[in-house]
């Protein structure tokens, strides 16, 4: 049996300035978005337009790295056309493959860029090999990125019975509900991953200050009160502290990232194509510095697996990046079970 | 092929100018027999359809899958259109063994809830494009209606978060998509219920009872509402259900029936709740098919034990807790 391939390093690019940073430290892939709803990073100061996208293609073409455009929300109904025009700029501008999650996009490129390379996003939801197979049956998708809610070993079983290349998430922000199918945020604003690519929006988010404390509002509905010595996060409502049975706590989540450094031989062995690090938010620096970590340990684990460790700069390094300085293996780990 | 009787309803628009009434799947993790006491509650109503199944937890076994078959054979000898509805969010062999299963009996259609029962279903029963499908415009429809071309294809629950002129944009009474057979697909709303918001492989119930999951002792059948988690003001704001987490408001279109119509809803989608629910069901036939008036009705419906409050944002392209009044 030969031995397992060597994952590609997939690395958040929400500026042209982190995508150079990502590229030089060693990314094998990038990932970025147009700057409007068709990705689901949609912030304000966020995200390319058509010239940054040829200069970052430009930029990782010459130094042997991949250009992934994510266009991973669903077509509106109303006027779906924007989804459909940057399918056809991901090819005119030379990105290498397209990160999709909505069937209607998927068929457009299908039937207008027959060569174009498709990975089904995560907000497609396809959470067994079963539902992978679906888009590769029907649109020929050639790779996938896994929601973040299988166990170690359910992401083996998956890798087992497709073709289909599989990325996982390792490293960054923490979603605990199935990518693609969480309408929290459109409940209480309006606006939702799926429809608008943003969550928790800016907009619907309100500070404010009493005698409570510091107090995080999303379009009114309190998420969390903070001590006035206590750090504060941004008031994802999924990791606020809520009221259940009379207790105060962080019902849902708390505000923690996912870091898989500990399972990384594993993931490399079961045959994960491409592990994914999370942030087209975060800053260049970030991806600068967490890119450098990740390059740094699939090198190692994926040449001297026995001899792998988790070197304690690079615990250092993402413990600096990570919400509340706290990391979790979500639910590759049994207590999630 | 299946043949059935039972299947023949599924295809069928409602009467012209009627509003057909489904039943969703219960939700929540009831007691066998709170089950069957719904059911047969539920057989008296005007709902023309019930969905039956399990959808949020692999792991609640008062009902069977054979149990729910037998229970579908006696909504359907009743008179009532039944489906069978596919788990809503699938990770182990297990749950797709179940689906497999599911696309072996031959006397329901089953509703779709994600991509892995599209593939294990299609061509092999009817379908019908559950809720948590993420369609959100006519070009993907066209792409889901496509599927089990042979089988029949009779009805898209839209998403939830869906605004109405979305839905008149998707799939508009005057020109409808239809499928390669060429049969119109109806479109069903969620009218009526808390709404599930999201899904997780975590047991948000368990956690609150620090259980894991494997051992959770299905403390969640103590909550036939769910378990409401409110804000730090004390505002009833989300309900834990187990792995799914849903509205704390009840979505309530009772008063948008013109606007229903304008969007070419025909269907109209009740999700069960504990108490109060064959009221809800004959109010809703009172209100959409027969012209009373929906004030009076849903102000009865508290005393009922009808949870609340209402909501009725996501139709009007606004917060989906918002709540405006009309009719």
């Amino acid at each position: 049996m030969s031995p397992p391939r060597k994952p590609q390093l997939v690395c958040p690019a929400g500026s042209l300035r982190a995508l150079q940073c990502a590229v030089d430290a060693g990314a094998d892939a990038v990932y970025l978005g147009l700057k409007d709803a068709t990705n689901a990073r949609n912030f304000a100061g966020l995200n390319f337009d058509d010239a940054q996208v040829q200069a970052g293609v430009a930029h990782a073409h010459a130094r042997g790295a991949q250009v992934l455009m994510a266009l991973n929300t669903f077509a509106a109904a109303r006027d779906p056309s924007p989804w459909f025009r940057a399918a056809d700029k991901a090819v005119a501008l030379g990105a290498d493959a397209l990160i999709v999650a909505d069937t209607a996009v998927m068929a457009w490129c299908r039937r207008r860029h027959p060569q174009l390379r498709l990975h089904l996003s995560v907000q497609a939801s396809a959470t067994s090999h079963a539902a992978i197979e679906f888009y590769r049956e029907r649109y020929g998708i050639q790779r996938a990125v896994l929601p973040r809610v299988l166990t170690l070993q359910q992401v083996a079983q998956v890798i087992e019975r497709t073709e289909v290349d599989i990325e996982v998430f390792g490293f960054g922000s923490l979603c605990v509900m199935v990518e693609g199918r969480c309408a929290l945020s459109s409940w209480a604003t309006g606006c939702s991953p799926n429809n608008a690519g943003v969550c928790s929006p800016a907009s619907a988010v309100r500070w404010s200050e009493d005698a409570r404390g510091v107090q995080a509002r999303l379009n009114d509905v309190l998420i969390d009160v903070y001590a006035p010595d206590e750090a504060r996060g941004y008031p994802t409502l999924c990791k606020g502290r809520f009221v259940v049975d009379g207790r105060r706590g962080y019902a849902l989540e708390e505000p923690t990232s996912l870091n898989t450094l500990d399972v990384l031989p594993q993931l490399i062995g079961m045959g994960v194509a491409a592990i994914k690090i999370e942030g087209r938010q975060r800053s260049a620096a970030y991806v600068e510095q967490v890119t450098r970590v990740w390059r740094a340990a699939i090198d190692r684990a994926a040449v001297a697996p026995e001899r792998y460790q988790v070197a304690p700069e690079w615990s250092h390094t993402l413990a600096r990046h990570a919400e509340g300085q706290q990391h979790t293996l979500g639910a590759y780990d049994r207590p999630w079970r | 092929m299946p043949t059935s009787a039972s299947l023949a309803g599924t295809d069928a628009p409602a009467e012209p100018g009627r509003f057909g009434l489904t039943i969703g799947p219960v939700l929540y993790h009831w007691p066998r027999q709170a089950l069957m006491d719904f059911y047969a509650e539920a057989v008296e109503t005007p709902a023309d359809t019930i969905v039956i199944g399990e959808v949020v937890c692999a792991r609640r076994r008062e009902l069977r899958l054979p149990d729910w078959l037998a229970l579908g054979a006696d909504l359907a000898a009743a008179g009532k259109t039944v489906v069978l509805a596919a788990q809503a969010l699938i990770e182990t062999e297990a749950d797709l063994r179940l689906l497999e299963r599911q696309a072996e009996q031959t006397d329901f259609a089953v509703e779709a809830a994600d991509a892995s029962a599209l593939h294990l279903l299609a061509e092999r029963v009817p379908l019908v494009l559950g809720p948590h499908l993420n369609i959100y415009s006519r070009a993907a429809l066209v792409e889901h209606a496509a599927l089990g071309a042979g089988m029949g294809l009779g009805r898209w629950v839209a998403p939830v978060e869906l605004p109405l002129d979305d839905i008149a944009a998707i799939n508009p009474a005057a020109d409808p998509v239809c499928t390669p057979a060429g049969a119109p697909v109806q479109t069903e709303a969620w009218a009526f219920g808390r709404v599930p918001l999201a899904f997780s492989a975590r047991c948000f119930t368990a956690r609150h009872h620090h259980l894991p999951k494997d051992q959770c002792g299905f403390r969640c059948i103590e909550d036939p509402d769910g378990l409401a988690m409110d804000t730090s003001e004390a505002r009833a704001f989300l309900v834990l259900n187990g792995t799914q987490t849903q509205s704390a408001a009840v979505q309530c279109l009772l008063g948008e029936r013109e606007a229903l119509r304008a969007a070419g809803v025909s269907r109209l989608r009740l999700s069960p709740c504990a108490r109060g629910f064959a009221r809800v069901v004959e109010d809703f036939h009172a209100v959409a098919n027969q012209g009373a008036k929906a004030a009076e009705r849903l102000a009865s419906w508290a005393a009922l034990g009808v949870p609340g409050p209402f909501a009725n944002g996501y139709a009007r392209r606004r917060a989906g807790m918002e709540w405006s009044v009309t009719a």
